[in-house]
């Protein structure tokens, strides 16, 4: 699925630690101004993709693989090269603001920080662009609050002033782990909103990665699922939610209680998630399956492609793609009867 | 209609805190005249975002913390002062399960013996019998004779759950409180984990207090729900009427901002402003600086929770006029 729009593209990314495999290749790609939501369990995966991707992750993590935005190897950047990319380029949000925000300098230091090193602004012009900042995320009463520290602000307000700091290099990407995990319903509904207000605003690209389905599907064009280190399903969001494909997929969808009609036994998933350390032979996800054969335990299902611009890692894979020829050529065959 | 097992009456409970160092104390309203009543077998959930007072409630009922106002009748009588060794003796009928499975375990001791523990501390049957006990208690929960040998720290999150949960039935309680049981575990898991509640509750027929902000969960588990904001309660009514037709401005929000998958972000309630500081509690409805439908009397009177019809309360000035929930079919 290369193209030459893209403009981030990972492309068998692997990251170990201490000789333990916890991502096993993975290719994801992502075009200027898109969203692409990344959910999975704890342990899947999702979020030191992303660390890898950026050299966040401590120098013992062994990350190999190319890591393309608009076609330069981030992984074979300088370290100077990369303090570049980082907040300007490319901006990451994480889950507990407050820890994140440094609790003894003002709002107006923290965001001016970021516009002197990647805008080189100076004196009242960081001021202005703070201002229009916090105005953007929302903040009331921007000039004031601009003086104020991180605990004058609510959980749901540092998480906007987090935002209003990733933007302050003009990012052509915003990468976002969990940012309404720790955050109460209402709040999580506004924090979403303004990352969709702030993307359409800025035709910024944005990661957004959860563990939440909901959250992921109402915000992003396109989800893949990650098991293990790996991703098992990618597609179009409103395709995989509508007719998830991949077992692990079905079973997490069916492991939500529904908010609506009748209530039914909740599917859930046995076992537990793999220890990276003793991960079973061939696919991750078999012993927990309901679907596995033998074939599922020789060896690791290879990414097929199942209908245009979905695909998916399973042995079902096959059965599927003949599945929807087969709804395709039937419904070909309708639509002649029709006319 | 029999007594109930659980009645809880105009209860509040305040807290003193203060601003700053120097601050003065300030009194904070945590729970503020809660009440409801719970049938033997009965279900309630209680949703609430942080601050509403949905744990605290949870405390007061058990007898965990003292109320400052009102009172708990369990099973007939007054519930006893906390601590008393009447109330003690009690508790053998009432459990609670919270978040952090971990922190509720002992690291020292095997997960068997600590179920076995409330079996010894209430005078349960004679030795042979609480060991039989604890492995069908065991098994029941879904976790081997061999995982009763191991300690907390040698299970998952799921199983340390099971492991709790076992050891809350092991006196078969009427009662049991849960406080987000399962907010700290995997989708995968928490599936597991709410199915064996649904299970566990028909067959011993326990009564059950279900505290979570996760609207679906409670749903799945409870029969009727409260949702609480700031202390109060401002919605009641059975599990699917109140979700499928919420009356209350707020539970219409919650349910709207629920995330679904495959529901892109179209005609949404995005409430505006901030989650609510109990130490600055609003004058008259708690709710209106963020109710999108608030009008002037909204600020200075205060709305009490009134019957709406339909086995439904509902503490909104707005609703109380109309007298009746919406229906899609009127």
């Amino acid at each position: 699925m290369a193209s030459a729009s893209s403009l981030v593209r990972l492309e068998g990314l692997t990251v170990a630690f201490d000789g333990v495999r916890v991502l096993h290749g993975v290719d994801v790609e992502l075009a200027r101004g898109g969203t692409l939501g990344l959910v999975g369990e704890s342990g899947s995966g999702k979020s030191v993709t992303w660390l890898a991707a950026l050299g966040l992750l401590p120098t013992k993590a062994r990350v190999e693989g190319r890591v393309l935005l608009d076609g330069e190897d981030l992984l074979a950047a300088s370290e100077r090269r990369l303090d570049a990319v980082r907040g300007g380029r490319i901006a990451m949000i994480f889950q507990d603001p407050a820890s994140a925000l440094n609790p003894v300098l003002t709002i107006r230091r923290q965001i001016g920080e970021a516009l002197a090193l990647h805008r080189g602004l100076s004196g009242r012009a960081i001021g202005a662009e703070a201002k229009r900042l916090l105005d953007l995320v929302g903040i009331p009463d921007a000039e004031r609050r601009l003086s104020a520290y991180p605990h004058e602000f609510s959980g749901g307000q540092n998480q906007r002033i987090m935002i209003a700091m990733a933007l302050a290099g003009r990012p052509d990407l915003l990468v976002a782990d969990e940012p309404t995990t720790a955050l109460d319903v209402t709040i999580q509904a506004q924090i979403l909103d303004l990352l969709d207000l702030v993307r359409r605003e800025t035709g910024m690209a944005l990661v957004l990665i959860s563990h939440d389905l909901g959250v992921v599907s109402q915000t992003c064009d396109r989800v893949a699922v990650m098991y293990a280190g790996r991703i098992v399903e990618e597609g179009p969001s409103d395709r995989l939610f509508a007719d998830p494909a991949h077992p692990y997929t079905r079973g997490l969808i069916g492991a939500l209680p529904p908010l609506d009609g009748s209530r039914r036994r909740l599917v859930s998933i046995a076992g537990t998630v793999p220890d990276p350390k003793a991960p079973p032979p061939g696919c991750a996800f078999a012993p927990r399956c309901l679907h596995s054969d033998r074939r599922c335990a020789v060896a690791q299902p290879s990414v097929e492609t199942i209908e245009p611009g979905r695909r998916m890692a399973c042995v079902l894979a096959v059965h599927r793609r003949e599945e929807s020829a087969g709804a395709a050529s039937s419904l070909a065959r309708k639509e002649t009867a029709a006319s | 209609m029999s007594e109930p097992l659980v009645r809880v009456d105009d209860v509040a409970r305040a807290y003193h805190a203060r601003r700053g160092l120097f601050g003065r104390p300030v009194e904070v309203a945590a729970v503020d005249g809660v009440s409801f009543a719970l049938g033997r077998g009965e279900t309630l959930g209680i949703v609430g975002e942080s601050g509403s007072g949905k744990s605290t409630t949870g405390r007061l009922v058990l007898g965990l913390e003292p109320t400052d106002r009102g009172g708990v009748v369990f099973d007939g009588a007054p519930m006893p002062k906390g601590g008393t060794a009447e109330w003690r003796r009690l508790r053998a009928r009432m459990q609670m399960i919270f978040q952090d499975p971990l922190g509720a375990l002992d690291r020292r001791l095997p997960i068997a013996e600590q179920i076995r523990e409330p079996l010894d501390i209430h005078g349960v049957g004679d030795r042979l019998s609480r060991l039989d006990r604890v492995g069908d208690l065991l098994d029941r929960v879904g976790l081997g004779v061999d995982h009763g040998r191991r300690y907390p720290h040698e299970l998952s999150g799921g199983q340390r759950q099971r492991a709790v949960l076992a050891r809350a039935l092991a006196t078969t309680p009427d009662f049991l409180v849960c406080d987000e049981p399962i907010s700290a575990l995997d989708v995968s898991i928490q599936a597991q984990v709410v199915n064996l509640l649904v299970d566990l509750q028909a067959e011993f027929g326990l009564a059950m207090l279900f505290v979570s902000h996760d609207l679906r969960v409670v749903r799945q588990i409870s029969r009727r729900v409260v949702v609480m904001y700031l202390g109060r309660i401002v919605e009641e009514g059975s599990a699917d009427d109140l979700f499928a037709t919420p009356v209350h401005p707020y539970t219409r929000a919650l349910v709207s901002a629920a995330p679904t998958p495959g529901r892109r972000l179209v005609d949404r309630i995005v409430l505006g402003g901030d989650p609510p500081n109990p130490a600055d509690r609003p004058t008259g409805c708690a709710f209106h600086p963020r109710c999108p439908v608030a009008e002037a009397r909204c600020r200075v009177e205060t709305p009490r929770l009134v019957d709406v019809g339909a086995g439904r309360r509902a503490a909104c000035l707005l609703v109380a006029a109309d007298a009746t929930p919406n229906r899609e079919a009127a």
